[in-house]
C-alpha cells in the first residue's frame, strides 16, 4: 500500500515538491499579472518607463526644508523631497511619541487615581478616533489661528500664526565651529566617563556624580569657549514684509499638524505597551530591591525599566513602523511627503501610476526594513544574556 | 516560449477585452460619469440634492442619447488627482470635470478629448482688502492649489517667466481651497476663471473677493473618454455636438416638437427625422430629439448654470457661438 506512493512516501521528497509548486505557481501569476499589465497599458495607449524620472517637475513644491525645489527640478528630486519630509515627520515623530508614550505610561501606573484616570481616557480617546480624523482636526484648529497680519506675537522673537511659528533663525559665524567641536568633544568624554564611572562602582562600589561632571562639560565648557570668541552667533528675526513674513525659522501648521497627530495617536499605543512592560516585572522584585534600601526613583531606573524593556521593545518597534507608514496621510492636510509629493502630484502628471507607486512602496519597505533592523540590534543588547 | 507568450497574451486579451464601452453601459442599465466634487455651476447637488450644472447636463445629454432618459446617470465625484485613474480604470465611462485638453493628457495618458464644452483660462482671486489690482503684484504671496491640475503647472510657469516667488499650499478639492482661502491660510487662490467665479459667488460676501484681471492659460475644458473606444468616443462627441448645434439652428427645448416640421434640411437631419444617424452611432433615431427636449441646446444649459443670470455671472465671451463673435463650433450635421 504504502510503496503505491512511491517517492510521494518520502517526506523530503514531498516537501521539495510541494515547495517547487507553490513557487512556480506564484512565479506563473506574477509572470502572468506582468503581462497582462503591460499588454492593457499598451493597449490604451499609455506610456510606461523610467525615463520621465529625468524630466523637469514643472510644479512648485514649497515646503521642503532640506533640499531647494525649483518648478525645473525633475521629478526624481520630488522623489527625494518627499523622502525627506517623510522621515522629517517620522523621525521627530517616532522621538515624541516615545517620550510621550513612557511618560504616560508611567503615570498610568501611579498611585494617584485622577492621574491614572485622566490617561485612561486620552489613551482611550486617541486610540479610538480614527487617525485620519484627528489629522483633520489639528490641522483645521490651526488654521484658525490668527491670520499672518495679525500674528500673535511671544516673548517679543515668535510669531504665531495660520501661516506657521516663526522663530528667529540662528546664523553661526565663523568661530562657531570651535564651540562645535567642544560639544562634540564633550559628549565624547561623558560618555567615557559614564562607562569608566560604572566600571569603578562595580569593583569598588565608590560612586561618581556622574551626570554634574557631565552637565558641566557639555554646557560650561562650551558655553565659556563661546564667550571666549566673542559670541559668534548672531539671529536672523523674521519680518512681516508684504504678504508673508521673510526671514527667520517657520514650521508650517500642515507639519505641525502631522507631528502633533501622529506623536499623539501612536503615544497612547506605545503608553499600553509600556504599562504592560512594566506590569510584566514580578512584584517580587520591586519588594526586594526596596527591602535593600533602593529609592524609588533607582528602583524604577534600575530594576523595573531594564527588565521592562524586554517586552518592551518588540511591539515598540511595530508602533515605530505603523507611524512612519501613517505618515503617509499628509496627504490630507497637503503636507509634502512622499505619497502626496511623488505618488501624487508627480504620479498625476505624469501618468506613470504603476512606476511611481512601484517606487513608493519599495521606498516605504526599505524605510520599514531600516527601523526593523536597529531596532532588532537593540533588542538584542537589551536581552538577557545567559552565562 | 513564445507560444507560451501568445498563450498569454490571447488569455489576457480575454480578460480585457471588453464588448465596448456602449455596449457595456447599455447593459448596465445607466452611465457612470465622473464630475468634480462639487463645483457649483459645472456639477454640484442643488437644493432638491439633484446634481446640477453645465458637466452634469453633459452627463445627462449622454444618458439621454443611450437610454433616452435623463435620470439614468450615476455620478462619480472626482478629485483633481482621482480623475484620470478613475477613467482609465473603467470605473467611470466619461468625465465632465472641468478638465483641461492638452497633449500629455491626450497623448501620453491615453484618452480622448472629444470636444470643449466651455472655453476657460486661469485666473486670480484675492481678498479686496489686500488692494493687489495685478498678478505681477503677488510677489511672496501663498496660493492656493488643486493638485494634479494644469494650474499647478502654469502657476509655476507664470511665477518664473515674471522672475516673482510665491508659497504653494498644495489641496485636493475646491472646497478645501475655499476653506484654506477664507481663513487666511493662502494670499490667493488661482484655478480656472470660472471656478474662481464659482467660488466667489459660494462666499458669504462675494464683494470682498476680486478676480485679478490676469489670465495667464488657455483651458479648454471639455469631455473625455478612454482612448481606442471610438464608438462611444463618437456618442460623447456628437452628444456635445448635438447641444451646440442645436442653438445655431435656433432648436430649444420649448420649441423642438414644432421644429419636427421645419423645412430646414439640418434640422430634419438632428431631430431624426430624415436620415439615419441614430443608428450610425448604435442609438435611437430621435437621440438628438431627446437630448434637446430633456436637456436643452447649449445655450440654454449655459444661461441656466453659469450664465449671466446666475450667482456665477460669466458672460458667453468665448463660449458664444462662432457666428456672434464666440468660438464655439460645431461641424456640420450631415
Ligand atoms: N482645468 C484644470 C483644473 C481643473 C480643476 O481642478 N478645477 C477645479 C476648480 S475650477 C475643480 O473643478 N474643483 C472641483 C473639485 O474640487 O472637485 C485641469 O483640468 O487640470
Amino acid at each position: 500500500m504504502r510503496s503505491n506512493l512511491g517517492f510521494f512516501s518520502d517526506e523530503k521528497f514531498r516537501s521539495i515538491f510541494f515547495q517547487t509548486l507553490v513557487v512556480g505557481l506564484f512565479a506563473l501569476g506574477l509572470f502572468f499579472v506582468i503581462t497582462t499589465t503591460s499588454y492593457n497599458l499598451e493597449k490604451r495607449n499609455i506610456a510606461t518607463g523610467w525615463s520621465f524620472l529625468q524630466n523637469p517637475a514643472g510644479f512648485d513644491i514649497s515646503f521642503s526644508p532640506f533640499l531647494e525645489f525649483k518648478s525645473t527640478d525633475t521629478h526624481l528630486k520630488v522623489y527625494f523631497v518627499g523622502v525627506l519630509n517623510t522621515l522629517l515627520v517620522s523621525v521627530t515623530g517616532c522621538i515624541a511619541a516615545t517620550i510621550l508614550g513612557f511618560i504616560l505610561g508611567i503615570v498610568r501606573l501611579s498611585s494617584n487615581w485622577l492621574l491614572s484616570r485622566l490617561v485612561y481616557i486620552y489613551v482611550e480617546f486617541s486610540r479610538n478616533v480614527p487617525l485620519l480624523l484627528q489629522i483633520i482636526l489639528w490641522y483645521s484648529i490651526l488654521i484658525q489661528l490668527p491670520r499672518v497680519k495679525q500674528s500673535l506675537q511671544v516673548l517679543d522673537v515668535f510669531y504665531i500664526s495660520n501661516r506657521g511659528l516663526y522663530s528667529p533663525r540662528p546664523i553661526f559665524e565663523s568661530g562657531f565651529s570651535y564651540v562645535s567641536i567642544a560639544i562634540v568633544l564633550a559628549l565624547i568624554s561623558s560618555f567615557l566617563i559614564n562607562r569608566w564611572a560604572k566600571k569603578r562602582q562595580d569593583k569598588t562600589g565608590q560612586q561618581f556624580p556622574v551626570f554634574s561632571s557631565s552637565i558641566g562639560l557639555i554646557f560650561i565648557v562650551p558655553l565659556i569657549l563661546f564667550f571666549i570668541l566673542g559670541s559668534p552667533l548672531s539671529f536672523e528675526h523674521p519680518e512681516l514684509k508684504g504678504f508673508n513674513f521673510k526671514g527667520g525659522l517657520v514650521i508650517r501648521p500642515e507639519f505641525i499638524a502631522m507631528f502633533l497627530a501622529l506623536s499623539i495617536y501612536t503615544a497612547a499605543f506605545i503608553s499600553e505597551i509600556v504599562r504592560a512592560g512594566i506590569m510584566s516585572v514580578s512584584k517580587g522584585q520591586r519588594e526586594a530591591s526596596a527591602a535593600i534600601g533602593l529609592k524609588q526613583t533607582w528602583i524604577m531606573r534600575l530594576i523595573i525599566i531594564p527588565q521592562a524593556l524586554r517586552v518592551i521593545v518588540p511591539p515598540l518597534t511595530s508602533q515605530y513602523l505603523n507611524l512612519t507608514k501613517n505618515s503617509s496621510l499628509g496627504i490630507a492636510v497637503g503636507y509634502a511627503d512622499l505619497v502626496h509629493g511623488f505618488g501624487g502630484i508627480s504620479l498625476n502628471q505624469t501618468g506613470q501610476a504603476i512606476e511611481c507607486m512601484a517606487i513608493v512602496m519599495a521606498t516605504y519597505l526599505s524605510i520599514s526594513l531600516t527601523i526593523s533592523f536597529f531596532m532588532n540590534i537593540y533588542n538584542r543588547s537589551i536581552q538577557f544574556k545567559e552565562k | 516560449m513564445k507560444k507560451l507568450l501568445s498563450i498569454f497574451a490571447v488569455v489576457a486579451f480575454a480578460f480585457s477585452a471588453h464588448a465596448g464601452t456602449l455596449d457595456d453601459v447599455k447593459n448596465r442599465g445607466f452611465l457612470k460619469c465622473g464630475v468634480t466634487t462639487g463645483l457649483a455651476g459645472f456639477a454640484a447637488p442643488d437644493d432638491s440634492g439633484e446634481w446640477a450644472g453645465l458637466d452634469a447636463d453633459m452627463c445627462r445629454a449622454v444618458a439621454v442619447a443611450v437610454f433616452g432618459d435623463r435620470s439614468k446617470v450615476e455620478f462619480i465625484t472626482t478629485t483633481g488627482k482621482s480623475r484620470f485613474p478613475t477613467l482609465a480604470s473603467g470605473e467611470v465611462d466619461m468625465l465632465a470635470r472641468n478638465t483641461t485638453w492638452t497633449i500629455s493628457r491626450d497623448v501620453n495618458l491615453g484618452f480622448e478629448f472629444v470636444g470643449v464644452n466651455f472655453y476657460d483660462g486661469q485666473g486670480f482671486m484675492v481678498p479686496s482688502a489686500l488692494g493687489v489690482s495685478s498678478a505681477t503684484e503677488l510677489d511672496g504671496a501663498t496660493v492656493c492649489i488643486q493638485t494634479g491640475t494644469t494650474t499647478e503647472l502654469n502657476l509655476a510657469d507664470f511665477f518664473r517667466l515674471n522672475g516673482i516667488s510665491y508659497e504653494a499650499l498644495p489641496i485636493e478639492t475646491n472646497d478645501e481651497g475655499k476653506e484654506n482661502l477664507f481663513a487666511g491660510r493662502c494670499d490667493v487662490y488661482t484655478t480656472d476663471a470660472s471656478g474662481l467665479s464659482s467660488t466667489r459667488a459660494a462666499a458669504s460676501n462675494p464683494d470682498k473677493w476680486v478676480v485679478l484681471p490676469e489670465i495667464i492659460s488657455k483651458e479648454p475644458l471639455g469631455p473625455l473618454v478612454r482612448h481606442g473606444d471610438h464608438q462611444w468616443g463618437d456618442v460623447v462627441r456628437w452628444s456635445l455636438n448635438a447641444m451646440i448645434i442645436a442653438e445655431e439652428l435656433g432648436i430649444t427645448s420649448e420649441n423642438v416638437d414644432a421644429q419636427t416640421s421645419s423645412n430646414v434640411p439640418e434640422v430634419l437631419r438632428l431631430l431624426g427625422v430624415e436620415g439615419n444617424y441614430g443608428e450610425m452611432l448604435e442609438l435611437s433615431n430621435d437621440w438628438a430629439y431627446q437630448i434637446i427636449k430633456q436637456i436643452g441646446n447649449y445655450s440654454e444649459s449655459y444661461e441656466a448654470n453659469v450664465g449671466p443670470d446666475t450667482p456665477l455671472e460669466i458672460a458667453r465671451g468665448l463660449n458664444a457661438l462662432w457666428t456672434q463673435g464666440g468660438i464655439l463650433y460645431a461641424p456640420p450635421f450631415r
